[in-house]
């Protein structure tokens, strides 16, 4: 089945079309919500066409790293849940959870997204910022979908106080500094073609892939995924598409923290 | 990456090891040095000292892996816990380990050809016994050489090296140091015949037109290690026959 709808994906971009009518460089229909989760310091469920992760962030005192000591933490992890698709097993995070989560994390981290020093509590002590994203429903693009989720869920994070060595959340929690806006774009290639937001089929379809975190004047991240190749003209031109994507992205992460 | 006490990393034009800002640091590689394996190498660059080997085309354990058109790759790439001079590295694969094993694994599939080994397994192992920056492209390095000793059918003889961005300055091969305090950061894979990109990870910051000359500098270097490598084969071949 997955041989004879592959095959069908592939003729039919070299024919110049994509499924749904979708233009090559065009992403499906975005949708962000925040603050879905109370007990959360931050929270946001992304969707792109089927595709639905859910990013939460949790606040949590600890000691500093000894190469950091006056910077708060940052860690970012990804679970493929078993309910997310028939292809996710129960078990420990597999090694594409792993990357999935550290491409995430160095775009976010690269770009400066979060002012990591605002969090140095005292001499011993920094805020550590825990997000966790959570996979619910796969269908191709987990690295847009995640960076566009943890992005929103940073950018709705409340800061709780830290009075009598305890989190007191309270009305007036501040809101975590954001200070740059991170998104990323992912391509994969099948046949000779290099299409934009893969879908699950043409995610099984593609030989390569390709993700880049932009914050709008750098690149910040690159990640190439699977077997297949790219040229460097290829990429070149990918890295401009990302640049004239970056600002659509962006308003979208804007409107949810304006909220 | 914002650090204080930045150490010095660019003195008179210079880097800090004494390189040019295109200069590899010393490539050694010897092939063939494990007798068990079906190929190997050790190889020394900078101060990174790393050993691969190859075993296989065997039978797929556990059986279920088993591909009946073409061979599986496995490949695990692992820092010994003395390897750091900071510290004691804890043992077992963590996450930088467990995605660096995946991408080079992929770098892999595409240069293997899997299809001339059908229902069964290649291992690639890649041991860091000594790093020093760039541990994953020096491994990418030997791995391929340890490929060719092994008499693997390969497209191509893959090169891996990584390229920074310090301060303003665009380098080639960073070490540790440079690696630690860079601006950007970003570790390739080539396959020489026709510059097709096999691995590609970066992060930090790099316009579109300092990306463009990187890719450049990589491509310039590269031909300089396809040669070390071609000629480490070269060697254990000529050993062979006399």
């Amino acid at each position: 089945m997955d041989i004879i709808r592959s095959g069908y994906i592939k003729e039919l971009l070299e024919s110049g079309k994509r499924l749904e009518s979708r233009g090559i460089n065009e992403f499906r229909q975005i949708a962000i919500k925040c603050d879905t989760l109370g007990n959360a310091e931050g929270s946001t469920q992304v969707d792109i066409g089927n595709t639905k992760v859910l990013a939460g962030v949790k606040m949590v005192v600890e000691e500093p790293h000894s190469d950091t000591p006056d910077e708060g933490n940052f860690i970012v992890s990804a679970e493929l849940l078993p309910i997310a698709s028939a292809g996710y097993d129960v078990g420990p995070p597999s090694p594409s959870a792993i990357e999935l989560a550290r491409v995430i994390d160095r775009g976010i981290r690269a770009g400066n997204c979060i002012d990591l020093k605002s969090l140095s509590i005292d001499k011993e002590r920094v805020w550590s910022v825990y997000v966790d994203l959570y996979v619910l429903n796969y269908d191709g693009n987990l690295f847009d979908a995640g960076t566009l989720a943890v992005m929103s869920a940073l950018s709705r994070t409340k800061i709780p106080k830290f009075e009598n060595e305890e989190i007191v959340h309270t009305e007036d929690d501040k809101p975590l500094k954001i200070q740059n806006t991170v998104v990323s774009t992912t391509f994969c290639k099948l046949g000779s073609k290099i299409i934009l937001d893969p879908n699950g089929a043409e995610e099984s379809a593609m030989s390569t892939r390709l993700t880049i975190a932009t914050d709008g004047s750098c690149v910040r991240a690159l990640q190439k995924g699977l077997g297949g190749s790219f040229s460097v003209d290829e990429i070149n031109n990918l890295v401009d598409i990302s640049f004239s994507k970056y600002e659509e992205l962006k308003e979208q992460i804007k409107a949810i923290s304006k909220e | 990456m914002s650090h204080e006490n930045k150490p010095e990393l660019v003195i008179n034009g210079k880097r800090a090891d004494g390189r040019d800002f295109e200069e590899l640091r010393p490539l050694k590689i010897e092939a063939g040095i494990l007798k068990n394996a079906g190929g190997s190498a050790y190889l020394e660059w900078g101060n990174n000292k790393v050993l691969a080997a190859v075993y296989g085309p065997k039978e797929v354990v556990p059986k279920h892996l088993t591909d009946s058109s073409k061979a599986i790759i496995k490949c695990r790439y692992s820092m010994a816990p003395f390897s750091s001079l900071s510290e004691h590295g804890r043992s077992g694969p963590n996450r930088r380990a467990t995605e660096i094993s995946k991408v080079i694994r992929e770098v892999f599939e595409n240069v293997i050809m899997l299809n001339e080994y059908p229902g069964s397994e290649i291992d690639i192992f890649i041991e860091i016994l000594q790093g020093d920056g760039g541990t994953r492209t020096a491994g990418i390095t030997a791995a391929a050489v340890a490929l060719a000793s092994a008499g693997i059918a390969i497209r191509d003889l893959v090169y891996a090296v990584s390229a920074a961005k310090i301060g303003e300055n665009l380098v080639i091969d960073p070490n540790m140091l440079e690696d630690n305090y860079s601006d950007a950061d970003m570790p390739v894979a080539v396959s020489p015949k026709n510059n097709e990109i096999l691995l590609l990870q970066m992060d930090g910051g790099y316009t579109k037109e300092e990306l463009k000359s990187s890719f450049e500098m990589i491509f310039k270097a590269g031909k300089k290690i396809t040669d070390i490598q071609k000629e480490s084969i070269r060697k254990l071949y000529e050993s062979v026959s006399k």
